[in-house]
């Protein structure tokens, strides 16, 4: 029999405001098993601890109860405090009668009650625990990031000063992602590409950092520490080694004349050859063949890059490739674009060529865009007089089919930057934004802003759009009323911009899946914990970077990255981890051979083997399920599929989790 | 029949094998009873007719232990559970010589006293190679009765005249399938859940616990049924309402889910007529509509979707509320 204690926090009031719990404690005194109740105003603070091992000590406790916050939040202390105290931490149970109960309810008596409840089940449980001891996994010192954008390019930086080995994989042919389509940067104005492009090149020649462009993870394997990812490393068509990077393919390519293929670099505003580099800063500086739309792949026929290319780079009989690498952490800086428009005809985005978002415009107004840096409306080509910004399309959005609940964050300080570099550009522009809020937090924000509309004396109109309408003139009228003044304003327009709702890139959710780790409703990655650990994901060796947590400008992003780094750098820097001991065991008796729980685990930790049994006196070979404590990771995935009920969870057994319910039901 | 019996005799003569599993008469025309035939003598009791619904597949799983090896029987839908049994280890496919035998639909004696039938002293017009009514001698006198109309339920939803595993085959089989195989499922879908609650609760008010369909069904293979081990505590438990009791077939349908072929050997043993195959089809149904179409025992290599995992699953916000329209 065990002699439990139970130990009810107060939690300052967090708890106590709601929960009687001197009652709690006066009700689990007598459960089976129960040898001493207390209550604490903080169970998690020194004196708190210290009166559990007292506790320990004098009444010779084999198990203890914690009624508190949520396992997640202070399991691991209390454990610690039993192993101080010379008790197993396993035989440590959270009733978690915060998240679960006091911060849920409002009513006193059903809060005590449920709170009763709580203990009582964990109680039950703990009388069933048994002491587990931890292993030991080696960890393998190389990271993977996923994304190659600023996120992930100064991710992978930290993580390769520090002295480790990163591997960056982005599917698109270059890295630099979202960042190297910008134009000028907020607040200070400095160019995007001159501040990136040192970074990329940094990251090519880092000798800590491998690169593979236009790949994609295709398989995750493995647990912290030991990972295993399937690498796609989609066929280029050209020759990495013999390449020079010197564009006369894509000069010459017939298709780059003719200008069928959209651009994806400049968002359609301009058009590439089937074989191209998608900007010239690109890194690395190899071009890739478009398969869909080359004319080769398609026909057999044309063939002229590979005629051309002075080194004989150009391979078309190049397949994907599949490499697999061992990782001790993954970070995932998948990033981010902007929303679909489709849903917001009011603004006649697919009407009219002069309405256009704010990525566009960043690549109409950069040197190295389709205009060369030189603002012009795409219908006529002429200059823009009066310029209409419509903010929040689709951000903190009413609707969820239509929009996103969320702030996108970035927008009001772009529109801020785009209207001082029009004005600076054509000064006689007029510039009008309609807005909801505008919003400055940050260093050097709000002032930012303030000098767009005194020193640049841009219209900042409270109120929101409600149609774009164009006109037989080529001009855009644009419908919208002033909430201040409560005027209706019909404006005449040369050009619109929609600052759109910016969400996760939509690869993520094949990725988090992978992963397992989980998103939210919105497809950003979740935190471990939202304040306290913010760059790591609940899937342990999992980390986050950039905009793929939530919407955030480029000093954060670059603050959050290094902050991964570190995380990553941590778990790196260790050469064991501790393994979970809540392992899958299995029942050899019982066990059927059926292989069910092999095809679910995720780990891999399950294999089968023929061994001589002994069931009650009758001695047979059996195939019988055998775990790998090393891989398993106690996901309990086989348990539940396992028909027989031969599979069992160390510390979360079938008769623990029964016991569990039934204290709840009792 | 007689080329049958001539065949396992061949077969056993010439040591191909040492024992056969086969059907031997019963008490009654209508009851033969699965059975192991290893002398030339025992082929004297062998019978296969329309009576011999009986899936033989599972007793694969104590034979296939024996020495030498064992020949089934087995008709086209026998063989999907087979298959299954293959997948999931629990038969010895080397030990097995497979006899696919010819089917033309399996009859319900509950059909026959329905339609008033009684006092049967003999049957005929139920061999396999026939095509006529069956014909029964009552101490009535003589009764007739379409084929079709006595044959089981579950042969109106046939999964067709293939075998997709064996060794040899025997005899032709016809596609006697002419009815809606998820129609039943879908009047207790139409009804509120208080009226389906009421229907199975009817139901299943009439088991008497022989666990005659769980011993049949080839998908519960236990070496022990959950049911049956002091481990878990629920063994134990004492019910606090008459209709815990009656969870045993709903925890059965979980974990054949997916696994069951649809055979239908629950149903027709049932001794209290309960329709537990009901149960089975739903989770069928619901795994064909949020899957794709899927049929257990097809293929032994193929994943089950409830224990495979793709990117293209069904998210489980779609699923979720389903069981309320």
């Amino acid at each position: 029999m065990q002699k439990i204690g139970v130990f009810v926090c107060h939690c300052g009031t967090n708890i106590a405001a709601t929960v009687d719990v001197k009652k709690v404690v006066e009700l689990v005194r007598y459960e089976p098993g129960v040898v001493f109740a207390d209550d604490y105003m903080y169970m998690c603070s020194e004196a708190g601890q210290e009166k559990i091992i007292e506790a320990i000590k004098e009444y010779g406790l084999t198990g203890l109860v914690i009624c508190s916050c949520s396992p997640r939040m202070h399991e691991k202390t209390f454990r610690a405090c039993a192993e101080k105290a010379g008790l197993n931490p396993y035989m440590v149970e959270v009733a978690n009668i915060r998240e679960q109960c006091s911060w849920i309810h409002k009513d006193r008596e059903e809060a005590t009650k449920k709170a009763v409840i709580l203990a009582r089940a964990a109680i039950a449980k703990v009388n069933l625990n048994t002491p587990l001891k931890e292993g030991e996994s080696p960890v393998t010192k190389r990271a993977l990031v996923i994304g190659g954008g600023i996120a992930g390019i100064q991710t992978a930086l930290d993580i390769a000063d520090a002295g480790y080995q990163v591997d960056i994989v982005e599917k698109e042919p270059s890295i630099g992602g979202r960042m190297s389509q910008f134009d000028k940067t907020f607040p200070t104005l400095d160019c995007a590409s001159c501040i990136l492009t040192p970074k990329m090149v940094e990251v090519n020649q880092h000798p800590n950092i491998t690169l593979y462009t236009y790949s994609e993870v295709e398989k995750v394997s493995g647990y912290v520490g030991n990972f295993d990812v399937d690498i796609r490393k989609k066929a280029r068509s050209v020759d990495f080694d013999k390449c020079t990077g010197c564009g006369e393919c894509s000069t010459k390519c017939p298709l780059g004349k003719i200008g069928k293929i959209p651009s994806e670099f400049d968002r359609g505003l301009k058009n590439r050859p089937a074989i191209y580099m998608p900007f010239a800063q690109a890194v690395p500086a190899v071009p890739v063949i478009d398969r869909e739309n080359c004319t080769y792949f398609k026909t057999g026929k044309c063939g002229v890059c590979a005629k051309i290319c002075p080194s004989k780079a150009v391979d078309y009989e190049q397949k994907d490739e599949i490499v697999t690498v061992k990782y001790g952490a993954i970070v995932v800086a998948t990033g981010f674009d902007i929303i679909n428009l489709d849903k917001f005809g009011e603004y006649a985005y697919n009407e009219s060529p002069d309405v256009i978002t704010s990525i566009e415009l960043e690549r109409l107004m950069n040197a190295a865009g389709p205009t060369g840096g030189h603002l012009e409306r795409m219908s006529d080509h002429k200059q823009p007089k009066d310029i209409v910004f419509i903010q929040c399309v689709g951000s903190r959005c009413d609707s969820e089919e239509k929009g996103k609940p969320y702030c996108s964050k970035v927008c009001c300080m772009y529109t801020a930057k785009h209207a001082m570099l029009i004005k600076d550009h054509w000064p006689d522009t007029n510039i009008t934004v309609f807005y909801i809020d505008v919003r400055t937090p940050g260093k050097n924000f709000d002032e930012f802003y303030r000098r767009a509309v005194e020193q640049y004396h841009v219209n900042y109109i409270k109120g929101q759009v409600g149609k774009v309408k164009p006109q037989p003139d080529g001009s855009l009228m644009v419908q919208a009323a002033d909430l201040l003044d409560g005027k209706q304003i019909n404006m005449k327009a040369d050009m619109v911009v929609l600052a759109a709702a910016v969400e996760p890139n939509p690869g993520v959710r094949k990725i988090a899946t992978m992963l397992t780790a989980s998103i939210d409703n919105n497809n950003f990655l979740t935190e471990a914990h939202a304040k306290l650990r913010p760059v790591e994901s609940p899937t342990a060796g999992i980390f986050l970077s950039g905009m793929a947590q939530g919407p955030k400008d480029i000093p954060e992003t670059v603050s959050q990255a290094g902050a991964a780094a570190v995380k990553v750098i941590g778990l790196l820097a260790k050469d064991k981890l501790k393994t979970n001991p809540c392992t899958a065991q299995c029942d050899t008796l019982l066990c059927n051979g059926c292989s069910t729980c092999a095809n679910v685990c995720p780990y891999g930790a399950i294999t089968y083997d023929d061994v001589q049994v002994m069931d009650h006196g009758l001695r047979e070979t059996r195939r019988v399920a055998q775990v790998n404590l090393a891989l398993c990771q106690g996901c309990g995935a086989c348990t539940s599929a396992c028909p027989s009920g031969a599979m069992d969870l160390q510390g979360f057994s079938n008769r623990q989790i029964t016991t569990e319910v039934d204290a709840i039901c009792r | 029949m007689q080329e049958l019996i001539d065949r396992l005799k061949e077969l056993i003569a010439d040591g191909t094998i040492v024992r056969a599993i086969g059907w031997k008469k019963g008490d009654m025309p209508y009851n033969p009873e699965p059975a192991y035939f290893t002398e030339a003598e025992d082929f004297d009791d062998f019978v296969y007719d329309g009576f011999c619904g009986a899936n033989l597949s599972k007793m694969m799983i104590e034979a296939g232990k024996l020495e030498g090896k064992t020949a089934v029987c087995l008709k086209p839908c026998d063989t999907y559970s087979f298959n299954q049994l293959i997948r999931e280890h629990r038969v010895n496919r080397e030990n097995t010589y497979i006899i696919g035998v010819g089917c033309r639909g399996k009859l319900d004696i509950e059909k026959a006293r329905k339609a008033g039938i009684k006092g049967i002293k003999s049957i005929s017009g139920v061999e396999i190679e026939g095509d006529g009514d069956v014909v029964f001698d009552t101490i009535y006198g003589e009764k007739k009765m379409a084929y079709k109309d006595l044959m089981l339920d579950r042969c109106h939803v046939c999964k067709g005249k293939e075998h997709v595993i064996y060794d040899e085959l025997i005899g032709q089989s016809q596609d006697t399938d002419d009815a809606d195989r998820f129609e039943e499922v879908r009047k207790i879908e139409a009804m509120t859940p208080d009226e389906r609650f009421a229907y199975f609760k009817t139901e299943l008010s009439k088991c008497i616990r022989c666990n005659a369909c769980r011993n049949v069904c080839p998908a519960c293979s236990c070496r022990k049924c959950v049911f049956d081990n002091t481990k878990f505590d629920s063994q134990q438990k004492a019910n606090v309402d008459s209709f815990e009791e009656k969870m045993f077939h709903i925890i059965r349908a979980f974990h054949v889910a997916g696994r069951c072929t649809d055979c239908g050997e629950c149903s027709r043993v049932c001794p209290e007529g309960i329709p537990l195959h009901l149960f089975n089809r739903k989770f069928i149904k619901d795994i064909d509509d949020f899957y794709g179409e899927f049929q257990a025992g097809k293929d032994p290599e193929a994943q089950s979707p409830l224990t495979d995992f793709t990117f293209e699953d069904l998210e489980p916000k779609d699923a979720v509320g389903r069981g309320d329209k």
